[in-house]
């Protein structure tokens, strides 16, 4: 049976006594000539080492916003964020992301891009091709390694971007709506080959998406954020057991669930004009 | 531009090509032949042909053709080091784009030959005045390529390698500068185009061994079937480089990047 469970995160019993990525209180905004907006407001998360965490909430809620600032890419301006316990300052490739689309590199192929953030460490050459074989294979690309991005469809590139982020062995894997330009047969086989490779890997997961399927597939943790201004509306643990199926009454009940979450502040917030899908 | 497959298509546009240049030549002796204008104005094709023959057979065609491809390759090369250096500062950095990136939008609307005259009181009447005007002539088309090919790359290439940990010189490296090399490849041809045009120009007003000068000797000596044999030159060269230099390297940008239009 789904439950439904909100719960403020100070009360979560950690696995491991820290958390990986501790959230305080962290704030963002963007200002313009013509407008403040506050994307993201007092958000308070922890994750710990393993858990996959996925944020879930219309286009413009600000989740694009946080992954940002978990990433180094943008400052949080009010709060602290906390990798490991050190305040993040950089980007670095301790917590690496997957994009949605065209962050490969067109002038090199397959193998070359998952190589790409190993020459930008200094991975000696050596442990750079045990690792790309290692990656590719794990997605399944070894027959295309030698194709280049135009060649590929959506997603292969996809594939190709996780194989590129895992090969460096991030600490967290950042993943922002990175199966939400496919089209849905190719999500779906992307969805559950993620799931496996998790399992497989035991990675860190911070996701991002607008799709509560693809929350309820994918999460132990799923995280409902409001629009205008991002926060953080509840925290919903999915019970269900691994490996999931798409198409199970279980994953589709709590996908409901979450949709009732989200639903619920889309009549509050009207405003937004955005949409999410199921 | 297919690669060199010699199909059915190709065969049929070389046998229209070479129909359209004999009709021209056909026409050319007919009103040379209807003496409309007299010979010396107006010479057939023959005469152009027996003094492009005599040209090539006493060396001046070959000698003049490699002195000024000489003076081209040197103000080439130095405005392709210093136009990629400008471009790539202009789309790096705003500020540098603001200031600088005007001048070189200002520059590229003065006529390369406009810089003739400072050139020689710079420099005296030598070769580093042509090289000069050379370099002008194509310095600002490669920066102004140069900058769009760098403000083309999508934000996420940069952000990507940001993410690995990159830093400002490693980010140049392995995606600015491969990044920007389709427009590049354009810049180049059309800078190698523009630098053509000053050298011939240059080389009209200023007298050393060169085909720019060679036709200005048959203007000179009044010899009608040098100028056209030598401007025929200065064509067939300009579309040799055009055709088998950088024609090629810009299909093979755009085929590796995944660009090409069918």
């Amino acid at each position: 049976m789904v439950t439904l469970r909100p719960k403020p995160t100070s009360t979560r019993q950690p696995v491991p006594p820290a958390p990986l990525l501790s959230l305080r209180g962290v704030s963002k905004r963007f200002v313009s000539s013509r407008h403040n907006t506050t994307a993201v407001q007092d958000v308070s998360l922890d994750v710990h080492a393993g858990q996959f965490v996925v944020v879930v909430g219309p286009s413009g809620c600000g989740k694009s916003t946080l992954l940002n600032i978990v990433a180094g890419l943008d400052r949080a301006d009010g709060g602290e964020a906390l990798f490991d316990g050190r305040p993040i300052r950089d980007a670095s490739a301790e917590r690496v992301v997957v994009f949605q689309d065209a962050a490969l590199y067109p002038w090199l192929n397959v193998r070359a891009n998952v190589e790409f953030g190993l020459k930008i460490k200094g991975v000696p050459r050596r442990e750079r091709r045990a690792r790309v074989d290692r990656y590719l294979e794990l997605v399944n690309l070894r027959k295309f390694e030698r194709a280049y991005v135009h060649e590929l469809s959506g997603g292969m590139k996809q594939r190709v971007q996780l194989a590129r982020a895992l090969a460096v062995e991030p600490r967290m894997l950042l993943m922002d709506e990175p199966f939400a330009a496919l089209d849905a047969q190719t999500r779906d086989v992307l969805q559950l080959e993620l799931q496996e490779i998790w399992l497989r890997t035991g990675a860190t997961i911070l996701f991002v998406t607008h799709n509560v399927r693809e929350a309820a597939l994918l999460a132990d943790r799923v995280i409902v954020m409001t629009p205008g201004p991002g926060r953080i509306k509840s925290e919903i643990a999915v019970p269900l057991q691994r490996p999931r199926d798409i198409d199970t009454h279980a994953v589709v009940d709590f996908a409901a669930e979450v949709r009732r979450e989200l639903q619920h502040d889309e009549y509050a917030t009207r405003a937004s004009g955005s949409g999410y899908v199921i | 531009m297919s690669s060199s497959v010699f199909t059915a298509a190709n065969f049929w546009r070389l046998v229209r090509q070479a129909v359209f240049y004999a009709a021209i030549v056909a026409t050319w002796q007919l009103l040379y032949t209807l003496e409309i204008w007299s010979p010396y104005l107006f010479p057939s094709p023959h005469d152009v042909w027996i003094s492009l023959r005599a040209n090539i057979e006493n060396g001046l065609i070959w000698d003049s053709t490699r002195a000024s491809l000489g003076r081209l390759t040197v103000g080439f090369a130095l405005a392709f080091v210093a136009g990629t250096t400008i471009g790539v500062a202009c789309g790096t950095m705003r500020w540098i784009d603001e200031t600088l990136g005007s001048l070189v939008v200002g520059m590229q609307s003065l006529p390369s030959i406009a810089w003739l005259p400072l050139a020689v009181l710079w420099f005296g009447l030598s070769p580093n005045a042509i090289t000069f005007v050379v370099l002008m002539g194509s310095v600002w088309a490669i920066a102004i390529s140069a900058r769009d090919g760098v403000r083309n790359i999508p934000v996420l290439q940069r952000r990507a390698a940001r993410v690995f940990g990159a830093g400002r010189l490693q980010t140049v490296r392995y995606v600015t500068l491969p990044g920007m090399l389709p427009s590049m490849a354009q810049g180049l041809k059309l800078g190698w185009a523009f630098s053509w045009r000053s050298l011939m120009a240059a080389e009209l007003l200023y007298s050393a061994v060169g085909l720019g000068h060679l036709l200005q000797v048959g203007r000179d000596l009044n010899d009608m079937p040098q100028v056209l044999a030598v401007m025929g030159v200065i064509i067939a060269v300009g579309i040799a480089f055009d055709r088998l230099f950088f024609g090629p390297i810009e299909w093979w940008v755009r085929h590796r990047w995944g660009l090409a239009q069918t």
